[in-house]
């Protein structure tokens, strides 16, 4: 019970002092999880980012899934998760309501009006970084593709790319040889 | 009942959506176009407050439209919904990581997702670029002045800034989102 409570203030704390995402959680992990708490080692949390990555969901719920699971079993992934997104669902829920409150104001539509040049910008980035590591050759630039225009003709649900390119990527990979 | 369809699409969404918190991008799109819960506006914004708070930006954009749909209820479930997935299929995965690491239709799977999800999230991404750089109020401009020449320069000198510039490389994003809320004060954007 201790150590159930000691990993949902540990992810807690975690996830209050991360910004960005997965990625900006790194840091902060290798040093609460594994120099701190020892509950990992440096090539665990590689592991468990590389597997992250790859998996369905946000990358940090996985990693604390991980950890959780492995420091104190199926409940402590549980705990681990919930410790994480905790402090976000309290801060998101409390700023949602005042800016959705102040967004009539002049001044207020010009500041979010300027954010959004900036957050195309962050996406941009973020595309391109992905962008780097996941079109390796002719094949899944052929998928980037397809993809990509697919999304700008059809009104498809995502699901199905996603469904769609996983077999693509075995039949590719496995009997394409 | 808004409830439950609420945790379904979030559910859904952690179920589908591959490469951590943007990957989430176009099924939220998807939502907002298939639902009245909140515009394709509200999302760009909702992707700021995100970036610029403190927590993971996927759970933070599905806190936040939860929020939208249905209250502080809206912004609980959304989130476990968005979570749930993500959970089962860890401890799953950890069970098995041995098998899972050399497996090669799972290799031969991811093989194909990564692509695809670079797609999916370059597609949000010119949506969001639609809704900040082309003006589609005034009808009676040519195409050349429905261009948001201000916002577009804003734009090139970030991507300038954060890619290119060593010294500004490294500065954090939020350091970003609050020079271009300065700067879209006071240019009136």
């Amino acid at each position: 019970m201790k150590k159930l409570f000691d990993l949902f203030i540990t992810f807690a704390k975690m996830g209050a002092v991360t910004f960005g995402g997965g990625y900006a959680m790194l840091p902060i992990l290798q040093r609460e999880i594994v120099e701190n708490k020892k509950w990992g080692t440096e090539e665990e949390l590689a592991d468990y980012y590389a597997i992250g990555q790859c998996t369905p969901g946000i990358i940090a719920v996985n990693v604390a899934t991980f950890i959780g699971r492995k420091t104190a079993g199926n409940l402590g992934g549980v705990v681990a998760t919930l410790g994480v997104v905790f402090p976000s669902v309290v801060i998101i829920t409390l700023l949602a309501g005042v800016i959705e409150y102040y967004s009539s104001l002049e001044w207020v539509k010009h500041a979010f009006a300027g954010i959004r040049v900036c957050v195309c910008v962050l996406i941009f980035n973020a595309v391109l970084k992905l962008f780097k590591k996941s079109i390796i050759d002719i094949k899944t630039m052929a998928i980037y593709l397809i993809i990509l225009a697919c999304s700008f003709m059809f009104n498809i649900s995502p699901v199905v790319f996603v469904i769609a390119a996983g077999f693509a990527g075995i039949i590719l990979k496995v009997w394409a040889k | 009942m808004i409830y439950l369809k609420l945790f379904w699409e979030f559910f859904n969404t952690g179920l589908f959506a591959v490469g951590g918190g943007m990957a989430t991008l176009p099924f939220l799109y998807d939502i907002a176009d298939r639902t009245a819960w909140f515009s394709r506006q509200q999302l760009a914004d909702m992707i700021a407050v995100s970036e610029s708070t403190p927590g993971p930006i996927g759970i933070n954009m599905a806190t936040y439209s939860g929020y939208l749909t249905a209250g502080i209820p809206g912004s609980i479930i959304a989130t476990l919904g968005l979570i749930t997935p993500s959970i089962i299929v860890i401890l799953l995965i950890a069970a098995f990581l041995n098998a899972f690491h050399d497996n090669k239709f799972v290799n031969g799977a991811f093989y194909g997702l990564r692509p695809a999800s670079c797609a999916m999230i370059t597609a949000a991404g010119f949506v969001v670029a639609h809704v900040t750089f082309i003006n589609d109020n005034i009808h009676a401009l040519s195409s050349w002045e429905r261009i948001e020449w201000p916002a577009l320069g804003l734009a090139v000198f970030l991507i300038v800034c954060t890619n290119f510039v060593k010294p500004t490389k490294k500065l954090h994003p939020v350091f970003w989102i609050f020079l271009a809320a300065i700067v879209g004060i006071v240019f009136k954007f």
